[in-house]
C-alpha cells in the first residue's frame, strides 16, 4: 500500500526515470518527502522552475527520453509556463507534475492557488488533473507514453495537495500497457503515397530534401543518410534540424531559412521537387508564403496530420513516423531503381543541378573562403570555429537565443543528431545555460558547451548555483558584444540605429568574477589573438565550470539574411552592402 | 461555408474546454455549439457550427482530431445529414397578439409551452434557417428573450459516428 506521494515516485521508478528536475514548495511537499524516503530518483534542485523545465527538456532533446519536472503550486507552476511553451513549439517530449492545493480548496482563491490546467492548456500535448489517489499510476503512464509518442510534447499532471497525503494508503499496480480510444498515432505511412513519392523523386531535375527537427526526434537521421546517398540528392536543414544530416557532408547545404546559407535557399527556390521530412514550413523557413518555391512539387512526411498542408499545399502527403515511413520509402527507390523497367533517375539534369549548386556555393557560400569582415576584436563566427576546432566537433552545444545562435547554427557543423540544442520554434532566450545541465546530467562525459550572449546568459544566470552543487562542468561561451545584438542588427536594418532599450554595456557585471564567486572558472578573451589558448584551456579543465567571456565585434551583423516582407527564399542580404 | 463538425468527445474534466480553446487559440470562430453526453456515459457528443473554406476546415478537423480527448471527427455537412435546433422565445402576448402569435407559431409547427397573462413561451425546433425565419415572422410582435440550443445533428442513414 503507498501513498500517493509515494505512488508518485514509484511510478517514476518503474518509468525508468533518471532525473527529476525541479523546486518544493507547500502543495508539493508531501512528494518531497516521498522523494526523500525512497531515495531512488536523483533530483536536481533548480534556482527558478524555468530552470527545470529547461534542464529536463535539454535531457530529453540530448536522450530522446521524456524530462522530467517537479513545481509547486501557483507561482512554482507559472514559473515552468515558459519552459513548457519552449518544449510544446520545438515537439519535445516532457512530463511536467505540479502541486496544487488541497481539493476542497480549489476554486477559492487559495494560497498559492493557480489554474495550472487552464494556464498550460495551449501549450501542452495534453493534461491531467488527478482527482483520485488510485488513479495516480495509470495516469502517469498515460503521461509518458502521450509525450512521448506521435508527435511529443509536453504533458502537465496537476496533483491536488491532500490526494499525496502520506496517511492515505492505496494498492500500487504500473500498467504494463496503455490504450487510449482517443489517441492512437499513426505507426506506418500509406505504401501506395510512399511509391508515388519515390517514383516522383526519380523523375526530379532539380530537387532538394529539406530536413527539420522532425528528423531528430523521430529518430530518422541514420535513414535519411542512408536515402540520400543512395539518390546523391542536395539536403538541407532547418534550425531545429541540424545533425539530422551531417553537417561535414559534401552533399549538405548549410542551413536553410531567415539566416539560411544561400546556397539552401537558392536550391530550395529553383527546386522542381522538394522532400520535406518532419519539417513545417515555417514562417523563418518559407519567407513570403506565395512567393515560395514556384517550380517545386512537394513530398511532405510527417507524423502530424496536422502540420501538412498547413501553410503550404502538398502535393503528396504521407502521415506517418519519420523512421517507418523512409526506411519504406527507401527501399521503394531501391526496388524502382533496379527494376529495368521503372524511371531512373536523370543523370545527366541531376549533375548540371550539382554544378549549379556548386556555382552559388563558391560565389557566396558561407564555408567558401571568408565570408566576413575583421576587427581587433574577436569576429563571433571565428569564435564559433575556434570552438568547433578545440572540440573537434563532436560537443553537445546549446544555444541561447539572438545573433550568437544563428553564428553557432551556421560555423559549428553538426555531423550527428541531437548534438544542437536550442530553442527555435519559441525563441526563449535564459534556455541555453539550463539547457547545457540536463544535456551534462545525462552525457556526463562529453564536452557541453553553451554558446550564449550577455544578454541571454543573464536570464537565467543563477543556474551558476545549480552548477556549483551538482559539479556539472559546462563550458559558457559567451559572445559579448554589450548589446541585444539581434534586437540591434534590426534596429540597423530598419530603423535607423535608434538602439531603443538595447544596450547596457554600463551595468555589465564582471562575468568572471560573478563566475568565481560561485566557484567556477572565468576566463576573459579581449584579444583575438587570445582566442585559441582560452577556449583549449577551458576545455582542458576537464572538471570545471568556465565561463569564457569572448569580447566580440559589437557591430557585426547575421547574414545571409531574407527580404522582408515580400521577398522569397531567394531574396537574400549577403552582407552589409551586398544583395541577391 | 457553413459546416457542421460533430465531434466524439471522451467525457472528461476539461475536455471541452480543450476543443473550445483550440477553436480561439487557432483563430477559428465558433457559431454554435452543443454539447451533451450520450447513451455511453464516457463519451459526450458535440456539434459546432463554423465558417470557413476548405482547407480552412481541413485544419480544424485534424487539429480537433490531435486533441487527446476527441475520439472522433466528422463535417457532417459533406453529406447528407438532419440537422435540428431548438428555439425558446418569450413574447409579449397581449390583445389581438394572442391570436396573431399563435397563428404564426401553428404556421411553422411550433409549440406554445408556457402562456401567461401576457407573455407566451413558444417552442420551435428545426434547421438554422427555420427557426430564423420564424423569428423574422413574429414581426412586430416584442420579443421579450431568446435562447437557442445550437445545432445538433447525425448522418442520414447508414453512417454512423461511434468510437
Ligand atoms: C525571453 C525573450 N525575451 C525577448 C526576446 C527577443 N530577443 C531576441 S534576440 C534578443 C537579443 C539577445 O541578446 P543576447 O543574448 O546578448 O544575444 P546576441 O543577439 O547579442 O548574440 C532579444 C531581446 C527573446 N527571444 N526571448
Amino acid at each position: 500500500m503507498l501513498s500517493g506521494g509515494e505512488m508518485i515516485v514509484r511510478a517514476l521508478e518503474d518509468e525508468g526515470v533518471e532525473y527529476v528536475f525541479g523546486y518544493p514548495g507547500g502543495a508539493a511537499l508531501h512528494i518531497y518527502d516521498a522523494l526523500f524516503k525512497a531515495d531512488s530518483v536523483p533530483h536536481i534542485l533548480v534556482r527558478h522552475e524555468q530552470a527545470a523545465t529547461h534542464a529536463a527538456d535539454g535531457y530529453a532533446r540530448a536522450t530522446g527520453k521524456p524530462g522530467v519536472v517537479l513545481v509547486t503550486s501557483g507561482p512554482g507552476a507559472t514559473n515552468a509556463i515558459t519552459g513548457i511553451a519552449t518544449a510544446y513549439m520545438d515537439s519535445i517530449p516532457m512530463v511536467v507534475l505540479s502541486g496544487q492545493v488541497q481539493s476542497h480548496l480549489i476554486g477559492e482563491d487559495a494560497f498559492q492557488e493557480t489554474d495550472m490546467i487552464g494556464i498550460s492548456r495551449p501549450i501542452v500535448k495534453h493534461s491531467f488533473m488527478v482527482q483520485r489517489t488510485e488513479d495516480i499510476p495509470a495516469i502517469i503512464k498515460k503521461a509518458f507514453f502521450i509525450a512521448a509518442s506521435g508527435r511529443p510534447g509536453p504533458v502537465v499532471i496537476d496533483i491536488p495537495k491532500d490526494l499525496t497525503h502520506p496517511e492515505h494508503k492505496f494498492e500500487y499496480a504500473y500498467p504494463e500497457t496503455v490504450s487510449l480510444r482517443s489517441y492512437q498515432p499513426s505507426e506506418k505511412g500509406h505504401t501506395g503515397q510512399i511509391r508515388k513519392a519515390a517514383r516522383l523523386l526519380l523523375t526530379a531535375k532539380r530537387p532538394v530534401i529539406y530536413a527539420g527537427g522532425g528528423v531528430i526526434q523521430g529518430n530518422g537521421a541514420e535513414l535519411l543518410g542512408t536515402l540520400a546517398r543512395r539518390l546523391n540528392y542536395p539536403v538541407t536543414n532547418t534550425l531545429m534540424g541540424l545533425g539530422a544530416f551531417p553537417g561535414s557532408d559534401p552533399q549538405f547545404l548549410g542551413m536553410l531559412g531567415m539566416h539560411g546559407f544561400y546556397e539552401a535557399n537558392m536550391a530550395m527556390h529553383h527546386s522542381d521537387v522538394i522532400l520535406a521530412v518532419g519539417a513545417r514550413f515555417d514562417d523563418r523557413v518559407t519567407n513570403t508564403v506565395g512567393k515560395f518555391c514556384p517550380g517545386a512539387k512537394i513530398i511532405h512526411i510527417d507524423v502530424d496530420p496536422a502540420s501538412i498542408a498547413k501553410i503550404i499545399p502538398v502535393d503528396i502527403p504521407i502521415v506517418g513516423p519519420v523512421d517507418s515511413v523512409l526506411r519504406e520509402l527507401d527501399a521503394q527507390i531501391a526496388t524502382q531503381l533496379s527494376a529495368a523497367d521503372r524511371a531512373s533517375p536523370d543523370i545527366q539534369a541531376c549533375s548540371d543541378w550539382w554544378q549549379q549548386i556548386d556555382s552559388w556555393r563558391e560565389a557566396h557560400g558561407l564555408w567558401h573562403g571568408r565570408r566576413y569582415g575583421d576587427s581587433d576584436l574577436v569576429m563571433p563566427q571565428d569564435a564559433i570555429k575556434c570552438l568547433y576546432d578545440v572540440t573537434n566537433g563532436d560537443a553537445y552545444v546549446t544555444s541561447d537565443v539572438g545573433q550568437h545562435q544563428m553564428f553557432a547554427a551556421q560555423y559549428y557543423k553538426y555531423d550527428l543528431p541531437r548534438r544542437w540544442i536550442n530553442s527555435g520554434g519559441l525563441g526563449t532566450m535564459g534556455f541555453g545555460l539550463p539547457a547545457a545541465m540536463g544535456v551534462k546530467l545525462a552525457f556526463p562525459e562529453m564536452d557541453v558547451a553553451c554558446v550564449t550572449g550577455e544578454g541571454s546568459i543573464q536570464m537565467n544566470i543563477q543556474e551558476l548555483s545549480t552548477c556549483s552543487q551538482y559539479g556539472l562542468p559546462i563550458k559558457i561561451i559567451n559572445l559579448r558584444n554589450n548589446y541585444l545584438g539581434m534586437v540591434k542588427q534590426w534596429q540597423d536594418m530598419q530603423y535607423d540605429g535608434r538602439y531603443s532599450e538595447s544596450h547596457y554595456a554600463a551595468s555589465l557585471p564582471d562575468f568572471v568574477k560573478l563566475a568565481e564567486s560561485y566557484g567556477h572558472v572565468g576566463l576573459e578573451v579581449k584579444d583575438k589573438n587570445d582566442l585559441e589558448g582560452a577556449m583549449k584551456e577551458a576545455f582542458s579543465l576537464k572538471d570545471r565550470l568556465v565561463f569564457v567571456d569572448i569580447f566580440i565585434e559589437p557591430h557585426e551583423h547575421v547574414y545571409p539574411m531574407h527580404v522582408a516582407p515580400n521577398g522569397a527564399m531567394k531574396d537574400m542580404l549577403l552582407s552589409k552592402t551586398e544583395r541577391t | 461555408m457553413r459546416r457542421i463538425l460533430s465531434v466524439l468527445l471522451e467525457n472528461e474534466p476539461g475536455a471541452l474546454s480543450r476543443v473550445v480553446g483550440l477553436f480561439s487559440q487557432r483563430g477559428y470562430n465558433i457559431e454554435t455549439l452543443n454539447v451533451a453526453p450520450t447513451e455511453d456515459e464516457s463519451l459526450s457528443r458535440l456539434t459546432v457550427t463554423t465558417r470557413g473554406d476548405v482547407l480552412k476546415i481541413e485544419q480544424v478537423t485534424k487539429h480537433l482530431n490531435k486533441l487527446v480527448d476527441v475520439v472522433k471527427v466528422v463535417d457532417l455537412s459533406e453529406g447528407a445529414h438532419v440537422e435540428r435546433d431548438l428555439l425558446l422565445v418569450k413574447v409579449r402576448a397581449v390583445g389581438a397578439q394572442r391570436e396573431e402569435v399563435k397563428r404564426t407559431t401553428d404556421i411553422f409547427r411550433g409549440q406554445i409551452v408556457d402562456v401567461g397573462p401576457s407573455t407566451y413561451v413558444i417552442q420551435l425546433t428545426g434547421p438554422t434557417d427555420k427557426l430564423d425565419s420564424f423569428v423574422k415572422a413574429l414581426g412586430e410582435t416584442e420579443i421579450l428573450e431568446v435562447v437557442r440550443s445550437g445545432v445538433a445533428g447525425m448522418a442520414r442513414g447508414e453512417k454512423i459516428l461511434a468510437p
